[in-house]
């Protein structure tokens, strides 16, 4: 009746140890759970290690290393040898550890951070605002379109500017500012509601997905 | 100098990037993917700074014998088997063995713990939501309702009550849901903007630690 597959039983058993956390927190629980920080810890590393590290630094700069100087030129005129900047950049993290030199931390953050608010600062305003606004009007400018779309169109669009007074703070939320901010929280209200119920039925099919796992594949009682 | 320095390099990379955006040259472009591949590897060293501190906590746990510090090396092992395996069987050592390990591992203790992990959260929502409902205010009862429909009309029993219900659900994710997500996102991109130019112009220092001073 019961699955043979050693595997089987390992992700039974720790899924089962999860679930006991429903009735409380118990040895089972944290092995688990202790485990699980661990593995995706690890996880995590080698992610980094294949996918970032070794196509974007460590196999260029060991062709650099390796190549043949006649045909590409000399080592220093390489870029790719290079990219031994960023990866020493990348190795002050380290000195977070050395109490006398964690100060140089800061350069690869100041980097990171300059880089980021800079590549960012026109995509943010492209994607993130102009691009919203656009849809915004344009759903409620659809005249072509007629109808209910057009009415529904209108309705988001004040959605959009209610949502926004609610955020605008540099004023005393009074008068008019006070009923546009009062309907903003019900639209925020129904978003909010929708976010829920999409999270819940995600999780409730994660919650499926693991007792069809135990049911099917460890105890299979389902076939 | 140990605050001048990173606050000039975040002023000089934070102007030239965003100036970068608006010249349409070939030289800008190389420059663009040069800069993103140099950041990826130099990003990619922070992994080393977020281990280290997971390590050093559970190095001085099982030290100090602290509360449930055996746990500490079931986490430890964890992380070294995990990586090493994930290290040793990826495209850089390429070992079979070492690759089909680190594929069994994935699909029959990480995955099934990431899910489990995820699942027990329905039963923490729906004390949540009763939570909320108890609350009987208007807005909670609006963040029900629409969460209700929006969950009836995923699934097949919400069309078998009234066939109308998946075209309200739909209504409530396309107009007032899709309103709000737009203010929020518009919320987000201001301010993300402001906060961008505060870092870039030194006005916001709380990165570098202390009272950024």
């Amino acid at each position: 009746m019961f699955s043979h597959d050693i595997w089987v039983w390992i992700a039974a058993v720790l899924t089962l140890a999860i679930f006991s956390f429903l009735y409380k927190e118990n040895p089972f629980y944290r092995f688990a759970e202790y485990l699980f920080v661990g593995m995706s810890a690890g996880y995590g590393l080698a992610r980094v290690w294949n996918n970032a590290l070794v196509p974007n630094f460590i196999n260029p700069f060991w062709a650099a290393l390796t190549a043949e100087r006649g045909a590409t030129g000399p080592l220093l005129a390489d870029p790719r040898f290079w990219l031994i900047v960023p990866a020493l950049l990348g190795l002050l993290y380290i000195c977070r550890f050395i109490p006398s030199l964690s100060h140089l931390i800061l350069v690869p953050i100041a980097i990171g951070l300059g880089l980021g608010s800079g590549m960012g600062l026109a995509a943010i305003i492209q994607t993130d605002i102009i691009k919203q606004m656009q849809s915004a009007i344009g759903d409620a400018s659809n005249v072509a379109a007629g109808g209910w779309p057009l009415v529904w169109g209108i309705v988001s669009l004040v959605g959009v500017l209610t949502t926004l007074s609610y955020f605008f703070f540099s004023r005393e939320h009074k008068g008019a500012l006070k009923y546009s901010a009062n309907i903003g929280i019900w639209f925020l209200m129904v978003g909010f509601g929708a976010s829920f119920g999409n999270t819940v039925m995600g999780r409730v099919s994660l919650l499926i997905g693991r007792v069809q796992f135990l049911l099917t594949d460890w105890i299979h009682v389902i076939r | 100098m140990k605050r001048q320095l990173p606050l000039m390099i975040v002023l000089v990379l934070g102007i030239a990037f965003t100036v970068q955006f608006f010249i349409p040259s070939r030289a800008s472009e190389v420059t663009y993917q040069t800069a993103l591949q140099w950041w990826l590897v130099m990003s990619s060293f922070a992994m080393v700074l977020a281990l280290g501190s997971l390590v050093n906590h559970h190095v001085l746990k099982i030290k100090r014998r602290k509360e449930h510090w055996a746990f500490s090396w079931v986490t430890l092992a964890g992380l070294l088997v995990m990586g090493a395996l994930g290290i040793m069987g990826g495209p850089s050592v390429g070992l079979r063995w070492a690759n089909a390990a680190y594929n069994q591992l994935f699909l029959f203790v990480q995955a099934p713990m990431d899910s489990a992990m995820f699942a027990i959260l329905a039963f923490y929502m729906a004390s949540a939501s009763y939570r909320a409902f108890r609350a009987r205010s208007k807005e909670a009862t609006v963040l029900l309702i629409a969460g209700f429909v929006v969950m009836l009309g995923i699934i097949p029993f919400g069309a078998m009550l009234w066939r109308r219900i998946p075209d309200i659900s739909e209504w409530i994710m396309m107009v007032p849901n899709m309103a709000s997500k737009r203010g929020i996102l518009l919320g987000i991109g201001l301010g993300s903007t402001a906060t961008a130019l505060k870092i870039i112009l030194g006005i916001e220092r709380s990165w570098l630690g202390g009272s950024g001073k």
